[in-house]
């Protein structure tokens, strides 16, 4: 088990910069999962710590031992890959055994950390075959496990889930959660999906970029994002956004939202309808999403903003009627309307930029 | 595969017979030649002995005990077998970089090497014959005939193999970096194994170049290292045109590949079709 610290760390390719002073400390044990959209360099950043990728600036720290200039394989982490990236030529047992076999241990200790991995991951009786002969969610796990033999201290997982299907990646999400309860390892994960991000993580980090917009546990990112981009990204459906012109003033008041504050944000969970004189918005109702265990009603206001609520059951109304609706104080979030961040103070003090 | 189903009259008739009659059309020059090769020379010219003659072993004999058909032959398979080893080493190693470790000035190198092809080898046969003959002193040896067939077929060789490689996911060469191989771990262990029909069909190919190559083993050598080439040259020179000894030694010169490319036709197929890595 080990902790990992980025110092620093930078990445540009020739005149381009991908990644700019990302700063990060990943404590012994942590599931850290870095969150953002297509492009931000979350997974650039996972392939620096594995040595994949070369640094351009900074230092990378495993164990506390500075990894700049160290070999993949020397760094004591493993990584499974969004492709799983098996060897095709080799059945499931060298495909788990291949890189034991590169450190020179004995065979019995490698044919029983195969085996034991294989059990933990009931693929015992696929060992014979070839990856070809697998289907997807057992080839994701015959990665895993190729990664397990090698008793890493650091996991890296890019992406691991994204190439199953619904069903599959719900199960192999729970799977890869009780994996780290088991070996209380330091796990790294990569996704664009805040729903992976929030099931599975300790600590959250938020990038744009190249640059991380909010480190912080899932419920911290929750309750109180930083700026605008991470309170969108966090939570689904994404927060709704208004103009702090649009609400009522007396309703606006009365709950203590600062006048200042030129952008409200309130989840479409924490809206719910009241009567007219206890408003805070009105919107007319456009569409509503019935999934039986609650209801996603689309509504548009005055000035034509899209909102969309949470609501238990659909409403009483059709489209065109209009609904009053309020939140609770706590659950407004405020938010600079030039700069996006959060005019409240955060909890704690967990943003490391 | 769309034609599948409709077995209409023209893909289940004509279609084989238009592939047959193809096939005859590009056999027939070698059939022609095999034929003539057991005529005598006096049959040979004749028309009407096309298919009725009689036939006759003498330009066989005549050749292996005359013309030393034998150390032609090893001379061939000498330098044909290193010269594939050699532009297959140095091949591999340079597509691996290439393939797995592109620089900026990769896809130029590759042109580049391919533009070495278009140069007319007529063009260098000057500098060719007195760098070899006065300068290195290396005319008519094993070595520079090895070192002139690599050197011709490496472009073609570093391409394909290129191809291949490309084909095999980076993210399974990440992987066994990760799993700690080394550079020739690498090659040995997963590239080689997953590019092996392109590596099995490139050998063919460049075995079959270099055993054709005429240009320059003719002009470079004089008894040595004089391969098959230069026996065919040689029987037509000297003695005027003896069709049916010349048939004879084309016949023994162009065996031995088309045996090779026979038996490896299988393994070709297989290979390509196995070497899929998805």
């Amino acid at each position: 088990m080990a902790s990992v610290t980025l110092k620093e760390v930078k990445k540009s390719y020739g005149d381009i910069s991908v990644i700019h002073d990302v700063d990060l400390i990943i404590n012994d044990g942590e599931f850290v999962v870095f969150v953002g959209p297509s492009g931000c360099g979350k997974s650039t950043l996972l392939r620096m710590i594995a040595g994949l990728e070369d640094i351009t600036g900074g230092d990378i720290d495993i164990a506390n031992e500075r990894v700049n200039d160290v070999a993949p394989s020397k760094r004591g982490v493993a990584m499974v890959f969004q492709t799983y990236a098996l060897y095709p030529h080799m059945t499931v047992y060298n495909n788990m055994a291949f890189g034991l076999k590169q450190t020179k241990l004995p065979s019995w200790e490698i044919d029983s950390r195969v085996r034991a991995a294989a059990e933990v991951l009931h693929i015992t009786e696929y060992l014979s075959r070839t990856p070809k002969a697998l289907s997807g969610g057992q080839r994701q796990r015959v990665a895993i496990g190729r990664a397990i033999v090698r008793e890493p201290e650091v996991f890296l997982f890019d992406e691991p889930l994204s190439n199953l299907d619904a069903a599959l990646r719900v199960k192999t999400r729970l799977e890869i959660a009780r994996l780290h309860q088991r070996l209380g390892t330091t796990m790294i994960y990569v996704t664009h999906d805040q729903v992976e991000a929030m099931t599975l993580a300790d600590k959250i980090v938020v990038l744009r970029d190249g640059r991380i917009e909010q480190v912080g546990s899932p419920i911290e990112l929750y309750e109180h994002p930083r700026n605008t981009f991470v309170a969108q990204f966090i939570g689904s459906p994404k927060m709704n956004f208004l103009d702090h012109s649009d609400l009522s003033p007396a309703a606006a008041k009365a709950l203590k939202i600062d006048p200042k504050a030129g952008i409200v944000g309130i989840r479409p969970e924490h809206l719910q309808s009241t009567t007219v004189a206890k408003a805070l918005i009105s919107a007319s109702l456009e569409l509503v999403e019935n999934l039986g265990e609650y209801a996603l009603v689309h509504m548009v206001t005055e000035v034509g903003r899209e909102l969309i609520v949470k609501m238990e059951r659909p409403p009483k109304a059709v489209a065109g009627d209009l609904i009053h609706l309020t939140a609770d104080a706590g659950t407004i979030h405020c938010f600079n309307s030039e700069t996006g961040l959060r005019k409240q103070p955060t909890s704690r003090k967990n943003s490391k930029k | 595969m769309s034609v599948v189903g409709q077995s209409t009259k023209f893909s289940t008739v004509a279609l084989p017979v238009l592939a047959w009659l193809v096939a005859l059309v590009f056999f027939f020059p070698i059939f022609w030649m095999m034929l003539t090769s057991f005529k005598t020379d006096a049959d040979a010219v004749k028309p009407e002995f096309l298919f009725i003659f009689k036939p006759t072993l003498e330009n066989y004999i005549n050749m292996t005990e005359n013309y030393d058909y034998w150390r032609f032959a090893v001379n061939s398979v000498i330098t044909t077998v290193f010269a594939t080893a050699f532009s297959l080493f140095v091949g591999v190693s340079s597509a691996y970089a290439m393939a797995f470790n592109p620089g900026r000035h990769t896809k130029d190198i590759l042109m580049w090497m391919l533009s070495t092809k278009m140069l007319p080898a007529a063009a260098v046969l000057y500098p060719m014959t007195f760098l070899t003959k006065s300068f290195l002193n290396l005319f008519d040896t094993h070595f520079l005939i090895i070192l002139v067939l690599s050197l011709i077929n490496l472009p073609i060789v570093i391409w394909m193999l290129f191809t291949y490689f490309k084909e095999i996911p980076k993210e399974i060469i990440e992987a066994g970096k990760m799993d700690g191989c080394s550079v020739w771990g690498e090659i040995k262990d997963i590239v080689l194994p997953l590019a092996w029909g392109g590596l099995a069909s490139t050998a063919l190919l460049c075995f079959i170049f270099c055993w054709n190559e005429a240009y320059w083993t003719v002009r470079l050598t004089t008894t040595d290292a004089a391969t098959l080439s230069k026996l065919i040259e040689g029987n037509r020179a000297p003695e005027g045109l003896f069709f049916g000894r010349l048939s004879a030694v084309s016949t023994a010169a162009v065996g031995p590949i088309v045996v090779l490319g026979w038996f490896c036709q299988k393994q070709l197929v297989r290979g390509l079709t196995f070497g899929a890595v998805k």
